[in-house]
């Protein structure tokens, strides 16, 4: 259980506003092991969204190294990417032109190695995977809910059965139920397919009933990274106010409700 | 797992990778030891299919893999002594025949070995064995609650539609439907400015003055350089030709004539109308659109914000004041195109150029070349408007509503141009 996912070291993200240099992350460390669903929480501005875009690629660091599955991020290159990570956006960022049974098998397709029964049948399986029925596969994305949605986008990310599966606010914009219903989804995914996590989420809710750690980012770096009872219990402004808060002290008693065992 | 049962068994020799019959999974070469294939070996309690290799997607690579792993899975579903190995990827997906099926079901399957398992994987082993598990199977208890996963909901797929001989002629009428409901659409966005404008009128200190400038900026001011050079560009082509044409019969001072009349009257307005057209028209249908695409229409009518007053009406105003200007540019530029050539060309002076002008180009022209240019301005506007409402809130959508939109605009402009020829035949002329 030792081995880091995602192994980020010294890490500067600078960014030009006009003729002053706003310093987002200065010597920033985290490592992600294998197994785990780590939470990223912070204020807005801190660079949660951005640090998740610097492990997929998307951006580039200032300074500083990421390592992805073993390898620099700049080295993975993009063939295979849907193997290696899956991302779900927060939009959900499903290709409008496609049905949702050919969002899913996209990156199948793509590896042009399969024929389409074959891709059809896999995204199926996916597809009832995240809960939906098998009467959605030739929605349109304009047709579906938000619960929907972000489940079909879910289930796009898993079709490669990568490693390493990134959350952008997975319940944001979802109503209690469905998020209920999605935390519940991602934990019985996370336990089948041994999937490591790392979510962005402002849902205290999801966040205590999701993460295995959380790592609170502040001050420009990362100023706890452990298990939410020793987070919750850390020294810290942000913190006392995120976490113990009137919201805060009501999600809690989710926390004391389940014990972490994954 | 004990290694000691396949002791003295022999390899039969299914697939090219195969490496010699003592090598076990642990021995192989990296390189082989991925790739997900069957090995078939002869036991003295039957045969033994033995699932090797990383059964992932990430890990078959190319269609040279997938084939031959459909050989591989082919053969396992021959008898073992017949060793005929027939490809068949059909048979795999329908129903197999008895045969196979009791041959499937009758060898030992063992999963032991198989390096990694996906989803995938699972997939296409679950469906080669027919939806139900071999009556002799070795595999890990992980493996086996993944392939379970997998059985669950395994689904038949419904067969596509079949070709329907009714579906041409279903196409045709639906493409007519379609006509018409461009029409009426047409009509109703027409009606509506005609409303609209007489909304303004009443209330002239309501109007939307303020986008109807911005409009006037991003159409008309934005566009001179581009009109003016291919006007110009237009005019020294023009000139060039009918000078060739012209020095023949010795009818040099004829340029003016030929030049004034086809710039002022024809190509002036109907060149700036299809530059504006794909320049102006796709802007207007591509922010109509993406306010479709991000709800900002539907906002506007929950704001109570009529759409034809504020986003229709605005650009057709400014389009049809916009389009005459850049017309009469355009035509001048291209006038001075010609001007200049003529003089390179054929020795006629700008100054006799200009001063023979007003004789050979009777002012009812101008007049015409406006009017003329206001409609096309309307109706490109009118266009792109309604293809941008027409936009549905997906990419694609978007992509073919810009198209069309230009398209028919251009083709609306030149139509519109031929019914003013054939109406005004005796005008100016």
């Amino acid at each position: 259980m030792s081995e880091a996912i995602v192994d980020i070291k010294k890490l500067w993200t600078v960014f030009k506003n006009g003729d002053k240099d706003v310093v987002i992350h200065k010597d920033l460390d985290l490592a992600v092991q294998r197994g785990e669903i780590l939470s990223l929480v912070g204020g807005s501005g801190t660079g949660k969204t951005v640090l998740l875009r610097q492990m997929l690629g998307l951006e580039h660091p200032t300074k500083g190294d990421i390592t992805v599955l073993g390898k620099p991020v700049a080295e993975l290159g993009r063939v295979g990417a849907a193997s290696r990570i899956g991302m779900l956006f927060q939009q959900g960022a499903l290709f409008s032109a496609f049905t949702v049974l050919e969002n899913i098998g996209f990156p199948l397709r793509e590896l042009n190695a399969l024929p389409l029964p074959v891709i059809r049948e896999a995204a199926m399986v996916k597809l009832q995977m995240v809960g939906l029925s098998p009467d959605a596969a030739d929605k349109m994305p304009s047709d579906l809910s938000g619960g929907m949605t972000k489940r079909v986008a879910l289930a796009r990310a898993l079709i490669m059965d990568p490693p390493l599966l990134l959350l952008d606010e997975p319940t944001a914009g979802l109503d209690p139920d469905s998020s209920d219903s999605f935390c519940a989804l991602l934990r019985s995914l996370h336990k089948d397919m041994e999937l490591t996590v790392v979510m962005v989420t402002h849902d205290l809710d999801t966040l205590f009933e999701l993460s295995t750690r959380i790592a609170v980012l502040a001050n420009q770096k990362v100023i706890v990274c452990a298990a939410p009872k020793e987070v919750v219990a850390f020294a810290h402004p942000f913190i006392h106010e995120f976490f113990l808060g009137e919201r805060g002290q009501r999600a809690m008693e989710l926390l004391r409700e389940y014990p972490f065992t994954v | 797992m004990n290694f000691a049962r396949f002791s003295n068994t022999y390899l039969l020799q299914i697939s090219p990778v195969l490496t010699s019959p003592s090598a076990s999974p642990s021995a192989l070469p990296p390189s082989e030891s991925a790739t997900p294939r069957i090995e078939e070996l002869l036991e003295p309690q039957g045969r033994v299919l033995r699932v090797l290799g990383a059964w992932t997607a990430a890990d078959l690579k190319g269609k040279a893999d997938w084939s031959a792993l459909q050989t591989q899975l082919a053969a396992s579903s021959q008898a073992g002594d017949k060793g005929n190995i027939k490809s068949n990827v059909k048979a795999q997906n329908k129903d197999q025949n008895k045969d196979q099926n009791k041959n499937i079901s009758q060898a030992h399957w063992d999963l032991m070995h198989i390096s990694k398992l996906d989803h995938l994987g699972a997939q296409l082993l679950w469906t080669h064995w027919g939806r139900a598990w071999p009556a002799h199977i070795e595999v890990s208890p992980n493996h086996r609650a993944l392939i379970e996963t997998v059985a669950r909901f395994a689904v038949t797929q419904p067969a596509p539609a079949g070709f329907n001989w009714l579906s041409p002629l279903a196409n045709l009428g639906g493409r007519m439907f379609g006509l018409i409901d461009h029409a009426k659409g047409l009509t109703r966005l027409i009606g509506q400015l005609l409303l609209d404008i007489g909304r303004l009128i009443r209330r002239p200190q309501d109007g939307p003055w303020q986008d109807m400038s911005g409009h006037l900026y991003h159409t008309g001011a934005t566009a001179l350089p581009i009109t003016a050079l291919v006007g110009f560009l237009i005019g020294v082509v023009l000139a060039y030709l009918m000078s060739q044409q012209l020095k023949q019969f010795g009818a040099d001072s004829f340029i003016v004539n030929i030049l004034g009349i086809s710039l002022i009257r024809e190509l002036g307005p109907v060149l700036a109308a299809i530059l504006i057209a794909g320049r102006s028209g796709s802007a207007i249908t591509a922010q109509i659109g993406v306010m479709r695409v991000t709800e900002e229409l539907d906002a506007m009518r929950v704001m109570g914000i009529a759409r034809g007053f504020r986003l229709v009406m605005p650009r057709a105003l400014a389009l049809s004041i916009v389009m005459p200007l850049i017309s009469v540019w355009t035509t001048l530029s291209a006038l001075c195109g010609g001007m200049l050539a003529a003089n390179a060309a054929m020795d006629i002076t700008p100054a006799y150029f200009i001063s023979a002008l007003p004789a050979a180009v009777n002012v009812s022209n101008l007049t015409l070349a406006t009017a003329k240019s206001v409609v096309f301005g309307l109706l490109i506007a009118l266009v792109a408007c309604h293809y941008g409402l027409r936009v549905k809130p997906n990419t694609e959508s978007l992509g073919q509503g810009t198209t069309a939109s230009v398209v028919t605009s251009i083709t609306v402009v030149i139509l519109v141009d031929a019914l003013f020829a054939v109406l005004f035949k005796n005008v100016g002329i």
